[in-house]
């Protein structure tokens, strides 16, 4: 491997020998990037990952990683990482869900499972069947939602700040002074997903917006004149040409007091 | 006497039913969150029975700022400073995970210089990591001296990134495909002779209290932990091997050029506060011993891979090339297409097991990156090591697993 990450003991035979440990269990196995994943039926979760720790050596659970996918049926994937002390291997398993279907607790094969599942219950909504102490964790105090949702907006929906007035913490909907912007660098030579103008000549649909065309004059969205006096031609431009030259005399310009 | 045995008994007095308080309640109080010992913002309710620790409930999240959400916005490369700022005591070890994950997907080879030089800081930011903890440790329980002349080492650790980097804490020098800029050869040898230096005041420091009689009463046997509770508990790094578990990443995945690196994984025989201090003592020196040899053995060569679509060109090509224009632009603006996949990658940071999982959908942001913090598993422990102690002792136990909340909200 050219990279350097870090190195773990070889993968040779390690999907096959736990994907049969595994047995029924077991809907799919993906390897890929030197790392073995395991994609388990969610009810025998708990009897999987404890028949990994007593059986197959291990030994430590890492982590708990939650992932949105929205356009999947079940949108919750739920990563257990775990980590062979002693045949230097690490291993992850998934299951997947969604907002109603609880995914069985491991509190009881480790410990630590405790905090990991309730930070994805807080950040994703995912019930754990069996933990007893699913609070929030990372959120504040009586927090509403689910904030790592791909539908949770970055910018929550909440705001606060200490008011001076009420001498308190208040609470506020957010107010953004500027939109919140977001760019797609999603280049037509890439494979961008929205269809360009001009794309239907050759066989694809059309481009859904149609440009904004204008046939009579009211349709230019321009309205009436704002001020009638702004119809007017100009005052001083006319009144500058209707101005007389001044009288030339032979002997220069005619002053006043002068003369007889 | 009867009426004193009585009362013990708790048989009341019919005409005069009010004998006082019989039924002892446990105390509740607040540690924290503002609470010099909390090592930042932590609030932990404990129940007390006198001054014995019944029960704590530690509360986290006072500092969640949702990096992770956030990283899920930027590209890349804009992602990497938020990693400086989850373990703000060392930076540069957060950010050693997240680049080698985004290595790892993108199969990216790093040029040896540019590894021996992140291995170099590395270690630098585990002794400059090391020096605020044993100092903050040695302070929670009483002694104030040790502190001082250790934060002066601290001190010259940051000057260090300084020179390299331009900043003292948030680096953001580790960039995927090696390091953001080489350093100067005056850095070299000035890292090479503080090297030689920094030992003798560090030994001082540590003279006043490893066999301090004060500083033993307040440790020795205090959260004793054993191996199968420090493995079910998810523990890691210094806390995991002060139980006697020789567990090191750096040894057993090795990553970049640690698997050239010669040194020693130091491990605790009781797995107590005192054990978890003098493995971090010791990894200071360890630490030491592998920046020496990377000193030693560092070549000369790029720092960073020559692969222009993923890093860009220095700002001198940069003026003189159209070809390094367009990608200076491009890196900067749009930033590299990740290939899509998911891995796991950690690292030994200073505190513990570091991981960061990573999920790419091919675009040129990370589709979800979760960090795994150090603190988190070690902190939900609390209440088990607690049990049964006096409160002042719980400041030794927080102490000795060295929190850092930045890491753990996120």
């Amino acid at each position: 491997m050219a990279n350097s990450a870090p190195m773990i003991s070889s993968n040779t035979g390690v999907a096959a020998k736990l994907g049969k440990a595994i047995g029924a269990a077991l809907i799919d196995t993906v390897e890929a990037y030197g790392e073995i994943s395991f994609i388990v039926e969610r009810k025998k979760l708990a009897t999987v990952l404890e028949k990994l720790r007593e059986k197959h050596e291990y030994q430590q659970l890492m982590e708990i990683a939650g992932v949105d996918y929205p356009d999947r049926p079940e949108r919750f994937e739920v990563c257990y990482h775990l980590l062979s002390l002693t045949k230097n291997h690490r291993i992850r398993v998934k299951v997947t869900t969604d907002e109603d279907n609880p995914v069985p607790s491991v509190t009881h094969i480790w410990e630590v499972a405790g905090w990991l599942e309730r930070e994805v219950f807080d950040m994703y909504g995912v019930l754990f069947d069996g933990n007893t102490d699913l609070r929030r964790i990372l959120t504040d105090y009586g927090f509403q939602g689910h904030p790592f949702r791909k539908d949770f907006p970055l910018t929550g929906y909440v705001e606060m700040r200490y008011s001076e007035e009420d001498k308190r913490v208040v609470y506020e909907p957010v107010k953004l002074a500027q939109d919140f912007r977001s760019f797609d660098f999603m280049s037509p030579w890439e494979g961008a997903d929205y269809i360009l103008p001009g794309d239907e000549k050759v066989g694809g649909e059309a481009p859904p917006p149609t440009p904004k065309t204008t046939g009579k004059k009211s349709e230019t969205g321009a309205g009436a004149k704002a001020d009638k006096a702004a119809a007017k031609p100009s005052k001083r431009k006319t009144a500058a040409t209707k101005k007389p030259a001044p009288k030339r005399t032979k002997s220069g310009t005619q002053k006043k007091g002068e003369g007889k | 006497m009867a009426d004193y045995l009585d009362e013990m008994d708790r048989i009341a007095d019919e005409a005069d039913p009010t004998v006082g308080d019989l039924e002892i309640q446990n105390f509740t109080i607040n540690f924290g969150p503002q609470h010099p010992a909390a090592h930042g913002v932590l609030r932990m309710v404990m129940e007390l029975d006198g001054e014995v620790v019944e029960r704590v409930d530690p509360h986290v999240g006072l500092l969640h700022r949702g990096t992770e959400k956030l990283i899920e916005h930027k590209t890349y490369l804009q992602a990497l400073p938020y990693f400086d700022r989850l373990d703000y005591c060392s930076p540069l070890a957060m950010e050693h995970s997240y680049v080698l994950a985004i290595e790892k997907l993108l199969d990216l080879e790093v040029p040896l210089r540019g590894q021996y030089l992140r291995v170099l800081f590395a270690e630098l930011t585990r002794i400059c990591n090391h020096m605020l903890n044993i100092g903050a440790h040695v302070m929670d329980v009483g002694a104030m001296t040790p502190n001082i002349w250790v934060f002066e080492i601290r001190e010259q650790c940051l000057e260090f990134f300084e020179r390299a980097s331009g900043a003292r804490m948030h680096s953001a020098w580790f960039r995927p495909g090696g390091v953001h800029q080489d350093v100067p050869l005056k850095l070299l040898t000035d890292i090479a002779d503080w090297l030689d230096e920094f030992p003798k005041l560090f030994n001082d420091a540590m003279s006043l209290v490893v066999d301090n009689r004060i500083f033993k009463q307040r440790n020795v046997d205090i959260a004793t932990v054993s191996q199968d509770d420090a493995i079910r508990w998810g523990f890691s790094g210094p806390v995991l091997r002060g139980s006697g578990v020789a567990w090191d990443l750096r040894k057993s995945q090795p990553y970049d050029v640690y698997d050239r690196m010669d040194f020693e994984v130091p491990v605790g025989t009781k797995g107590d506060c005192y054990d978890r201090f003098m493995v971090r003592v010791e990894e200071v020196k360890q630490s030491a011993r592998i920046m020496r040899q990377c000193l030693n053995e560092m070549p000369d060569g790029p720092v960073a891979s020559a692969d222009r679509k993923i890093v860009p060109p220095k700002r001198a090509e940069m003026k003189q090339s159209m070809e390094a224009l367009i990608h200076h632009f491009k890196l900067y603006t749009e930033g590299f297409h990740v290939p899509a996949g998911e891995v796991y990658v950690a690292t030994e940071s200073p505190k513990g097991e570091f991981g960061v999982y990573l999920v790419s959908d091919g675009t040129n942001k990370p589709y979800r990156c979760k960090i795994r913090p150090t603190a988190f598993s070690h902190l939900q422990a609390m209440d088990f090591m607690t049990k049964g102690h006096m409160l002042p002792d719980a400041t030794a136990i927080l102490g000795a697993i060295d929190v850092v909340f930045g890491e753990c909200d996120r």
